[in-house]
């Protein structure tokens, strides 16, 4: 059982105009098992929510705590986190020219577990979860990202989600830019890491669409820096007919 | 004065990889009026107010600088097929100054002071690639000159190996001769121990239709630089130069490339990688590449690439590009000095893999892209054990 405790978070950046408040006392709980969705409209912060709880290092935290399992987030570096069991699947995941996917996964699951994984099982894992997301086997000898297609960048954040099993995961705007046979396997493979693993899930979305494939347990809508609603499913839905004017013109 | 520099130092906040603004660069003077002699005294005293030592300074050479040299005495181990010829000539030998004239004063210096040469001759119309190991193991840092032959008969195919360890201080010179339709790799690895200096000039001969991969790799020694020029004699001829460099604290590293398209259809493709850790790590890279207006239909591509993996280090990278025809098929050069890209090591640490183990991998990946491309699979293992060598020395 994982819990991860966001309270009451301010989060600044540097911008050219000086420091900017982004989050404005954010409160959130996420535990295993359960499926939370982040909406909002452009620029409300939530991709800023994402990497704040991951450690980027240009989110400054100003008041607030982020807890898992009642440890401190704030005090671990950027892979003290992922090994604790947090992942985040990026919106943009950057290239790393000259390491090739196959190094890359091999490293962060040795680096995850504290040991490096059988090599017979690891092979058969990998295998598996690539077939799963309709990825080529020659994916494996490309550099991570590099020339990858939208689709493929995402599937290959999924395939990470699949292989490192975390404890709580946040999907940064996963589903942007994909086509729906995409989407639905990304979805399928996001669900099927769930089910295999429990984790908790922060799903954070600007549209609705793949609320029909991933069903959310609470819905928070999220604008100018914090939660401004909350409720179940049906909040998307009401979401999807009226769009987010009634809260950015309130 | 517009050449491209980019030069990273320390303090100085940067994110990624900073490109150079383009345009193409003029230098100073165009490039095929400076001074080629074999004798010493035509040239200047070494300063740094001299283009060719603008970054290196004449007491960082350990007397290099002297009017004449003695004698290379160290030895040369050489492994070859039977049908490869290796042997000491005589100054006099017709091959002697075959594919180059000096261009500074130390190649000059060294040039004079050579009374023989070391001739390796590769012939033609073999089967596979002919693989010479030449072993140069000095043991003397007294300033010393040496002067290497490499001919490639026409229709030859064959790798040649220049390793040079050991402790020296040396004056080398290169004639590389790339025979019609000739297939030849030449890899100089220069892995000195700590102290050595090592100033080196290979000068490049290709025939008609000759294919010349030439690949510097400098890893060891206090001051290293290499100069490497081809000169295109005949059309249809194709040179990749690939290098690639890692300068720790206090190591001074520097590659100057000269392509000369003197005729038409020819094709030349430059990429040269180096990392750099450490108080005064400093790299300098000239690439000049010269289209003369007779060469019409070349193709030529240069690129650099610096990574600086600390503070206090200092790469200086200078692409020169100049074009005397507008027929030419494709003319273009990139050169990028920066640190570490903080969302590369962001995204590898997001998956629980330390900074320190993130940093390597990323150094790993930047320069494997040259030795992947090296082609002879002992050479790339080797060169990769090297790296991982000068990784862990950054982690400690």
């Amino acid at each position: 059982m994982a819990i991860l405790q966001i309270k009451n978070l301010h989060v600044s950046v540097e911008t050219e105009q000086g420091k900017k408040e982004i989050l404005r006392g954010v409160d959130l709980t996420i535990k295993s098992g359960e499926t939370h969705a982040i909406m909002g409209p452009n620029g409300s912060g939530k991709s800023t929510l994402a990497y704040t709880v991951a450690g980027h290092p240009k989110y400054e935290v100003t008041e607030g705590e982020i807890l898992l399992d009642g440890e401190n987030v704030l005090e671990m570096s950027v892979d003290e986190r992922a090994r604790a069991g947090l992942f985040l699947a990026m919106q943009y995941p950057v290239e790393i020219p000259g390491v090739s996917v196959s190094n890359f996964l091999r490293t962060a699951k040795t680096a995850i577990d504290g040991e490096a994984p059988a090599l017979r099982t690891w092979i058969k894992d990998m295998r598996a979860g690539m077939d799963a997301l309709r990825m080529d086997s020659s994916f494996t000898e490309r550099n991570v990202n590099e020339g990858f297609s939208g689709g493929e960048k995402k599937r290959h954040e999924i395939l990470q989600l699949e292989l490192l099993k975390p404890r709580i995961a946040i999907l940064d705007e996963t589903d942007s830019g994909l086509d729906v046979d995409a989407l639905k396997i990304v979805s399928e493979g996001v669900n099927r890491a769930k089910a295999a693993n429990d984790f908790g899930l922060l799903l954070i979305t600007h549209y609705t669409r793949i609320l029909n494939y991933i069903k959310p347990d609470f819905v928070h809508v999220f604008v100018a820096g914090k939660v401004a609603e909350q409720g179940g499913p049906e909040l998307a839905e009401r979401l999807e007919a009226e769009g987010y004017d009634r809260y950015v013109n309130a | 004065m517009t050449t491209a520099t980019q030069t990273a130092n320390s303090g100085a906040v940067q994110h990624g990889l900073i490109e150079h603004s383009h345009g193409y660069g003029v230098p100073i003077q165009t490039r095929n009026e400076r001074i080629r002699s074999t004798n010493v005294a035509d040239f200047a005293p070494i300063s740094t107010r001299e283009e060719q030592w603008r970054y290196l300074s004449a007491d960082r050479i350990n007397g290099l600088d002297a009017d004449a040299l003695s004698e290379y005495l160290g030895d040369i181990s050489a492994k070859h097929p039977d049908s490869v010829t290796t042997q000491w000539v005589g100054a006099d030998h017709p091959l002697f100054g075959a594919a180059g004239v000096p261009e500074d004063r130390v190649s000059a210096a060294a040039w004079g002071s050579a009374e023989k040469a070391y001739l390796v001759t590769i012939p033609g119309n073999s089967e596979s690639a002919c693989e010479v190991q030449l072993g140069i193991d000095s043991e003397s840092d007294e300033p010393s000159a040496l002067h290497l032959i490499i001919d490639a008969k026409p229709f030859a195919n064959g790798i040649v190996i220049l390793d040079h360890k050991g402790k020296a201080t040396l004056g080398e010179n290169v004639e590389i001769i790339v025979g019609d339709e000739a297939n030849l790799t030449v890899i100089s690895i220069q892995d000195w121990n700590d102290d050595s200096v090592h100033i080196s000039a290979q000068f490049a001969k290709l025939g008609r239709n000759a294919k010349l991969r030439h690949v510097v790799v400098s890893l060891g020694g206090k001051t290293v630089r290499v100069s490497s020029s081809t000169e295109f004699t005949q059309p249809g001829a194709e040179v990749e130069m690939l290098g690639l460099y890692f300068a720790d604290a206090g190591q001074f590293l520097e590659n100057r490339l000269y392509v000369d398209h003197a005729v038409p259809n020819c094709k030349s493709r430059v990429t040269y990688k180096g990392a750099l850790q450490g108080e005064r790590a400093h790299t300098v890279w000239v690439g000049d590449v010269l289209i003369r207006k007779a060469a019409e239909g070349t193709d030529t591509y240069e690129l650099n690439r610096n990574l600086l993996l600390t503070d206090g280090a200092r790469a200086d990278s200078v692409p020169n590009l100049e074009i005397e025809t507008g027929q030419i098929a494709g003319a273009g050069h990139a050169s990028a000095s920066g640190r570490f890209d903080d969302e590369q090591l962001f995204y590898l640490q997001a998956r629980g893999i330390t900074e320190g183990e993130a940093r390597r991998l990323v150094v790993r990946g930047f320069l494997n892209e040259i030795i992947q491309q090296i082609g002879n699979d002992e050479i790339q293992s080797r060169l990769s054990a090297s790296i991982e060598a000068e990784l862990a020395r950054s982690n400690s």
